[in-house]
């Protein structure tokens, strides 16, 4: 049998004019790399990408109330650009994007807490803030929502207890996305704490020695070498955070939609996003055709933020 | 060896489909047959795996399931179904949503097999007949009716020194003993004023002598000041703080706060009555009265059918389980168990003492001034927008008569649309 090592590397004019046997194996190996990126490549193809083209189609396209479709050209987008809920929903998701954020921070110092040297029961911590990564988001809306129960929620109670008069958090417009993304920082903060848990765990030891012989001390050290050190990892979790966020569906769906059949919240019109918006057009009002340009919309959206996101990178991540 | 490898996948291939095939059950030849029936109350779903396990005895090949989704999804889950091709092989159907379901294929009609079982159509109420009825043709036998009553926690009157209501009981004596009720220091309030279509203001529209929708189902009477007057009805028990908030009513549900005690009166259908005689809480405390009358008395009617889906794999043993579920036996049963107003000739008593604690006959006795729950062909098109503005009149954002005249031109629209 042939083994890799025969295959020419630096020869290119040989491979080019080389003896069919060659041209054989390199054929062979093509065919191996397919094979192998084939399980995850042939599911990509399958459930994401061929399905952005169908939702471009679709998003052309006027449906019936139990399927069928016609091409309508570009009438839904004409209809989304004027269409105010489009818009306020797009808003509400930056924003909600914009909360979520706010807990990068917040995990990085957690991580750094729980990497303290000598600290005691950092399993136990570790735990304890990855739980609601691993908790179903249908049990965290509903705990969530009685908790932030305007008469009879635990919140509420305990601002009484210290004389504040609480508000109706998820029905009431001016809060309800706030209280929502309270809950996002609270299910992401876990994940995100391990990523950086491991990034610090990376950095070498002898970086922080040699800063310590130089005089720096713990703050210097932070920021002189802990957070250059951490920057990729802080991109990366920037990255896929602010992605998750601008997707939001669940918590808002548990949260701030309708308790019952009959009862919408008052506070969703203000408050919903645009993934809940789709929601509500393809699958309640069955306007799919509109829905799926109310999703291209969201992909070209995080499209355009994530490139931003990559060239900005430049200026702030340090690859070592 | 990899030849070895693909021969292995092949064959656990075809015998992963084969076994899939095996599961879908491909009936009709008298062999075992299993039935998904989907329905969304469940309070109604031991009654309804009575039913089916009737059948069953009847048809020993047949093994019907019932399937339960939140009456909150369960529309949206159907719709969906059908787009996929995948919907339970028979369901329970609605006034509101018939036409579209009807119109566009989805369900079999059923008159075959309603003279094969030799069904009595006259033995049902004839409007609700009429409602499942499509260009001559029935897609579904009424299952049961249902009225709105005003249900009542009795306790919480005794305690005000509020008497009882009754058949003689106005509009002004249901505000004035809603305000007695109410006691912000405890966090009790007199009545509970939801945005509810069914349950709520249509009653009060039509006690006001106004209209939803006109009888051609051409126009929308939402813009008429006796339809407006009932709105107002409601908006004014929550101005008056005698109701809890919207904001309120949307954390905690309706039937929640009457459940426990925080609301003494509250407007629900007859279909409450199992929820309410299993709640071991409001033992002894809780009764029902006919809805107080306005102008004139009246209450919204309304009821389901049993239908069968057009694309089940088992075509007749749905259309055949779809008349058994709305036939005389299986509404005895329904009726037995109180779970609701069985549409059946004759079972209606049975469904009255199925709960002798409470005063149930007020339901049946307000049929005679009952008023067909408003439908066109396409409700849930202009349902979505009285949804979305009559809350803001609810909530104070914009004034009762406004958002009725807005949301009247809205529907106009929608019903224009129908053809």
């Amino acid at each position: 049998m042939t083994t890799l090592e025969e295959v020419p590397v630096a020869a290119p004019q040989r491979a080019v004019a080389g003896r069919p046997a060659r041209k054989r194996l390199r054929r062979r190996e093509w065919l191996w790399g397919f094979a192998f990126i084939a399980p995850n490549g042939l599911g990509l193809l399958a459930f994401y990408i061929w399905p952005v083209f169908q939702t471009l189609y679709y998003s052309f396209t006027e449906w019936g109330a139990f399927g069928g479709h016609t091409w309508i050209g570009a009438e839904n987008y004409v209809k989304l650009v004027s269409d105010p809920e489009v818009s306020g929903a797009l808003k509400n998701t930056l924003l909600y994007a914009a909360l979520v954020l706010l807990g990068v921070p917040i995990s990085l110092v957690l991580a750094a807490l729980i990497n303290t040297p000598g600290l005691r029961g950092a399993a136990v911590y570790r735990v304890l803030y990855f739980l609601p990564v691993v908790t179903m988001p249908a049990a965290v809306g509903m705990v969530w929502r009685w908790l932030y129960n305007g008469d009879i929620g635990l919140i509420n109670h305990v601002l009484s207890l210290v004389g504040i008069e609480g508000h109706h958090w998820v029905a009431d417009p001016r809060f309800a996305l706030y209280a929502t993304a309270v809950v996002g920082i609270w299910m992401t903060v876990g994940y995100n704490m391990v990523i950086f848990a491991a990034g610090l765990k990376g950095i070498p030891k002898d970086l922080y020695e040699a800063a310590e012989l130089d005089g720096a001390g713990p703050v210097r050290q932070f920021f002189s070498i802990t957070l250059p050190m951490l920057s990729p990892t802080a991109f990366f979790v920037t990255v896929l955070t602010s992605i998750g966020a601008l997707q939001v569906f669940d918590v808002i769906y548990l949260m701030l939609g309708s308790n019952s059949a009959a009862l919408r919240n008052p506070a969703i019109d203000e408050n919903q996003t645009i993934v809940f918006l789709f929601f509500e057009r393809a699958f309640v009002d069955n306007d799919k055709g509109y829905a799926a340009a109310i999703a291209f919309v969201l992909l070209l959206v995080i499209l355009l933020l994530t490139i931003v996101q990559f060239r900005a990178q430049k200026r702030w991540v340090h690859y070592a | 060896m990899s030849n070895r490898w693909w021969k292995v996948l092949a064959a656990a291939t075809v015998v992963v489909s084969a076994a899939a095939c095996g599961g879908g059950g491909s009936g009709s030849d008298g062999g075992p047959v299993t039935l998904t029936y989907a329905i969304w109350d469940k309070d109604q779903q031991p009654a309804m795996e009575k039913i089916a396990q009737e059948y069953t005895k009847a048809h020993p090949n047949v093994t019907v399931k019932v399937q339960l989704t939140a009456n909150k999804e369960y529309w949206t889950k159907l719709q969906t179904a059908v787009t996929g091709g995948s919907a339970p092989d028979v369901f329970w159907m609605n006034g509101p949503r018939i036409g579209l379901y009807a119109a566009q294929g989805v369900l079999q009609p059923l008159d075959e097999q309603i003279s094969a079982a030799g069904a009595d159509t006259a033995a049902y109420p004839k409007s609700l007949v009429d409602l499942y009825t499509f260009e001559g043709k029935k897609y579904g036998l009424p299952k049961d009716y249902d009225t709105i009553g005003l249900w009542y926690n009795k306790t919480l009157f005794d305690a005000a020194g509020v008497k009882h209501p009754d058949a003689t009981w106005t509009w002004d004596d249901l505000k004035a003993a809603a305000a007695k009720l109410t006691d912000p220091a405890k966090g009790q309030y007199g009545i509970a004023a939801p945005a509810d279509s069914q349950a709520n203001y249509y009653n009060t529209i039509f006690q006001a002598g106004g209209t939803v929708i006109s009888d051609d189902g051409k126009k929308s009477g939402f813009g008429d000041p006796a339809t407006i007057e009932g709105l107002k009805f409601w908006v004014d028990l929550i101005k008056a703080g005698s109701s809890p908030t919207v904001q309120q009513m949307s954390d905690t549900e309706p039937t929640q706060l009457f459940s426990s005690g925080k609301v003494a009166m509250y407007y629900g259908g007859s279909w409450e009555a199992n929820g309410f005689a299993k709640n071991a809480d409001l033992t002894g405390k809780v009764d029902v009265a006919p809805l107080p009358k306005g102008k004139k008395q009246a209450v919204v009617i309304h009821g389901l059918a049993n239908v069968a889906y057009a694309k089940s794999k088992n075509p007749e043993e749905a259309a055949d389980f779809a008349v058994f579920a709305s036939g005389k036996q299986a509404q005895r049963i329904q009726a037995e168990a109180g779970a609701v107003i069985s549409a059946y000739q004759g079972t209606q008593d049975t469904w009255v003492k199925a709960h002798p604690q409470f005063n149930l006959q007020a339901f049946i006795d307000q049929v005679p001034n009952s008023v067909p729950l408003p439908r066109s062909k396409n409700t849930s098109a202009w349902t979505k927008h009285a949804e979305d503005l009559l809350l803001k009149a609810w909530t104070g954002e914009k004034d009762v008569a406004d958002a009725a005249k807005e949301l009247a031109k809205a529907v106009d629209e929608e019903l224009g649309k129908e053809k």
